[in-house]
């Protein structure tokens, strides 16, 4: 990489945007000071160039090795408490997420969200916390339990802008788990700015009985690369992506995610208005014979633990289920105390008290049921017996919290005026949907 | 964080699992038919358990570890998770048995918590039953009728009491009495009363739906005299602290009763795992939809098994962290009480008449359960304890 005029131009930008982090609350929180001039210096890495119509290539030193997050020592006593610097990650989202709360309404109706908003959450930086240092982040070790935090966090605020603003995370988190050293090195600079490429993941496929196990989307080997066909749907942000991660059964690998260009010939991209997570803006994907380059498999010839990859997926909408069934709990503690029928508020009733009582019982469970599978990830033990069960907890309870919060506010819940009808449409995604998210 | 179990606890663990296979299990269906008789197996091993627990304070059951305290996070897990850990892997055993274990009365618990230190020191050997509903009174336990009369050194008891766990094979019983009727919650004060004491006689033992192991008596008092010193707590009749002193005791022991539920939720969905084994193949990835019936509902049970184990080790932990749990007591004993009621009975259903007959022990785990959605508190009394709590509304507005 020569350091030519744009790239020092770049350069500076990094640096400036580099001292506004090291000032900012996580950045404090985190230590970034620690971090090395190499780290700046890797930063500034070209990021990822406006793609082209033919296959993308991923060249570079092919001895190198990737860089993982390490497993985190836990300790060995049960311990619920968030750290120092996870409770300050979660105070600054929170505020952001009352944001989101309050766009919400127009969000879900437009199926945008606002710039402003985007440039708060950007502003964040949460591509630091998922960065491996050697690759310009701060991170040593995995943090799963954050970035479970951070998705559950988001949820309060909006399920579905949450969904939005995690999709091109997500596809970080999966080239830092998965990626060769070659799509590490192209790729990550591209998140860790202001302004972080945008990239999604596409796995489910509209037919019945659909398993993320047995996919449609077949990559034919061919020469040095795949032939792509195949539909994907409910794909969020796929119209702003740079590229997404296709799931796709190839012919002699299995299932892998491949890297593709959303520009790529041959794949075309439209919308798909579903029941919900319209700030997702869900999208159908086709591809039709879609050139990729065997440099472009996630992993490259290691390839991805599809196992594993699922049950990544399956956290973050496990997370994303407790944020949104929390905010229905606060929100119907709220209007049910103030809503008045026969003379007295109407939590002065069982019938209503317990439906609320459920609601609590049910979320904290579910909650410690994602917060276990979250830590047995980060700790580098086999979670997916864990992912899947706080996943099929986090559907069925999730679904009935949103039933019920709908019910809490009678006929009032059934109007697009009041959140509860777009959590109850939200919070169905959980069950059904895979894509977009990767912990 | 980290939400496994801490490996100081595998021996306690390994202990209870011993007890379970080894001296609970074999003996289960002996006591199912056998009602009101002595389970005389209990007492060799209730020796040995309470040779553990001398000095440690642990309640039912309770081989407590010390609590320590780590030096970097300053964490505690300590007796309240032991015990939790303790009496689920037992009544993984039997329920009804752990509930017999001579010296493990929840009248322990009461005296463990609430007792001055001489009558710890005089009640240590006791094996202490707790006498609080009423023919009359049951959730409503502010509405008891057995009356506490002052005579000099002595308190004069009269009333009524059922449903004692333990009540006729017990030392000693822990008896809720009132000192002034019309003063409400605050009057009641507890009294332990000695068996033999004059004017305190065992009526009836009852025969019961499950947990039939344990014996639960009906218990009169007719002018019995208590001496004063047996009086738990403040002898005072404080109105503002009111009810407290009593219901402490229920904080600390609602995630024990929870405990147990797990253990005979996990020894169902373990024993019917094995009876369909040839039928099912778990493997923890597929849709719900696309596997057998059979497999999801044994995937949904064991995923509420999972959120109520885990909702009871937080109560623990709460408590062995010193953080106020009270709330969360009820949560964790609302959630495993209908947890353990659902999924005993449906592992019956999964294993068809097989599950439905005595010669498995599914149908008598069926029984089991039902009771832990209804002592400590029912299903109904948690969710009114936790609704009260996140609504911020008094007994008086919430009903």
């Amino acid at each position: 990489m020569s350091q030519t005029k744009s790239n020092g131009t770049q350069y500076a930008q990094y640096f400036n945007l580099f001292n506004d982090l090291l000032d900012s609350k996580i950045g404090k929180a985190l230590n970034l000071r620690k971090i090395s001039e190499k780290v700046v210096y890797q930063a500034t890495y070209n990021a990822m160039r406006a793609g082209n119509a033919s296959a993308r290539i991923f060249k570079g030193n092919t001895q190198q090795k990737p860089e993982r997050l390490s497993p985190q020592k836990a300790s060995d006593l049960f311990d619920l408490n968030y750290t120092e610097d996870q409770q300050m990650i979660r105070e600054s989202l929170l505020q952001i997420a009352t944001k989101m709360r309050a766009a919400a309404e127009k969000v879900d109706e437009n199926f945008t969200i606002p710039d402003e908003l985007w440039a708060e959450f950007n502003e964040l930086n949460l591509a630091y916390l998922q960065v491996p240092e050697a690759l310009g982040g701060m991170m040593k070790d995995k943090g799963t339990v954050t970035q479970m935090m951070i998705a559950e966090t988001l949820a309060y605020g909006d399920l579905g802008q949450a969904l939005a603003m995690l999709s091109h995370h997500s596809v970080l988190n999966a080239i830092v788990e998965w990626g060769s050293p070659q799509q590490q090195e192209e790729l990550i600079p591209g998140f860790l700015n202001d302004n972080p490429v945008k990239a999604t993941i596409a796995v489910n496929e509209p037919y019945p009985l659909f398993s993320p196990f047995k996919l449609q989307t077949k990559a034919v080997r061919n020469g040095d690369g795949y032939t792509v066909s195949g539909l994907k749907h409910n794909v969020p942000m796929a119209k702003t992506a740079s590229y997404l991660l296709i799931l796709a059964e190839t012919s002699d690998k299995g299932i892998q995610a491949l890297i593709v260009d959303a520009n790529a010939q041959g794949l075309t991209i439209s919308d798909d208005r579903s029941m919900g997570l319209n700030a997702a803006a869900l999208c159908q994907v086709k591809l039709d014979n879609v050139q990729v380059h065997e440099s472009a498999v996630l992993g490259a010839d290691k390839g991805i633990q599809y196992d594993q990859f699922v049950s990544y997926c399956k956290l973050g909408w496990s997370a994303l289920a407790v944020g949104c069934g929390q905010a229905v709990l606060d929100y119907v503690i709220e209007y049910c105390n103030e809503r008045v029928a026969f003379g007295e508020p109407i939590t002065h009733r069982q019938a209503v008290a317990f439906m609320i009582a459920d609601i609590k019982i049910e979320v904290d469970g579910m909650r410690l049921l994602t917060q276990r599978a979250a830590s047995k990830a980060e700790q580098g033990l086999d979670f997916s017996k864990e992912a899947y069960l706080a996943h099929l907890q986090c559907s069925d309870k999730g679904m009935q919290i949103g039933s019920n919060g709908v019910q809490l506010l009678g006929g009032h819940g059934y109007i697009r005026d009041y959140p509860v009808q777009r959590w109850y449409r939200d919070l169905r995604a959980v069950a059904v949907s895979y894509n977009g998210l990767h912990l | 964080m980290n939400l496994e179990i801490p490996s100081k606890f595998k021996s306690v663990q390994n202990f209870a699992l011993m007890a379970a296979q080894t001296i609970f299990r074999p003996i289960s269906r002996k006591y199912d038919v056998g009602e009101h008789q002595y389970p005389k197996e209990l007492d060799l091993f209730a020796a040995g358990l309470n040779g553990m627990n001398d000095g440690s304070g642990g309640a039912i059951g309770g081989a407590a570890a010390k609590a320590e305290k780590t030096e970097d996070t300053g964490v505690r897990n300590g007796s309240n998770m032991a015990n939790v850990i303790n009496i689920q892997t037992m009544c993984y055993g039997d329920v009804g048995l752990l509930l017999a274990i001579p010296g493990q009365g929840l009248g322990n618990a009461a005296i463990s918590a609430v007792a001055s230190d001489d009558q710890k020191k005089r009640l240590a050997k006791k094996w202490a039953a707790m006498a609080i509903t009423e023919p009359n009174c049951g959730s409503d336990s502010s509405a008891i009728t057995t009356t506490a009369r002052k005579e000099g050194d002595f308190y004069i008891l009269n009333g009524e009491k059922i449903y004692v766990t333990s009540g006729e094979r017990s030392d000693a019983v822990v008896v809720w009495a009132t000192l002034d009727k019309s003063i409400g919650k605050a009057a009641i004060k507890s009294f332990v009363v000695e068996k033999g004491t004059p004017g305190m006689e065992v009526v009836r033992v009852e025969k019961k739906l499950g947990i039939r192991a344990s014996d639960t008596a009906a218990i009169v008092f007719t002018d019995c005299k208590v001496s004063a010193a047996n009086l738990l707590g403040s002898p005072e009749i404080d109105v503002k602290k009111g009810f407290g002193g009593v219901m402490e005791t229920f904080d600390n022991t609602r995630p024990y009763v929870a405990a147990m539920a797990l253990g005979v939720a996990e020894a169902a969905l373990e024993r019917t795992r094995e009876i369909l084994a040839n039928h099912i193949q778990l493997q923890y990835n597929q849709p719900i939809n696309n596997v057998s019936a059979v497999e999801a509902e044994l995937y949904r049970l064991e995923a509420e098994y999972e959120s109520a184990r885990l909702l009871t080790l937080r109560a623990a932990w709460m408590a062995d962290n010193r953080k106020p749990n009270s709330l969360e007591a009820s949560v964790c004993k609302a959630k495993a009480g209908r947890m353990a009621t659902a999924v005993t009975l449906k592992c019956v259903e999964l294993c068809g008449s097989l599950g439905y007959s005595y010669s498995e022990l599914l149908e008598k785990w069926a029984r089991d359960s039902k009771i832990l959605d209804i002592f400590e508190g029912t299903q109904q009394i948690q969710q009114l304890i936790i609704a009260r709590r996140i609504l911020n509304k008094s007994s008086q507005e919430l009903k």
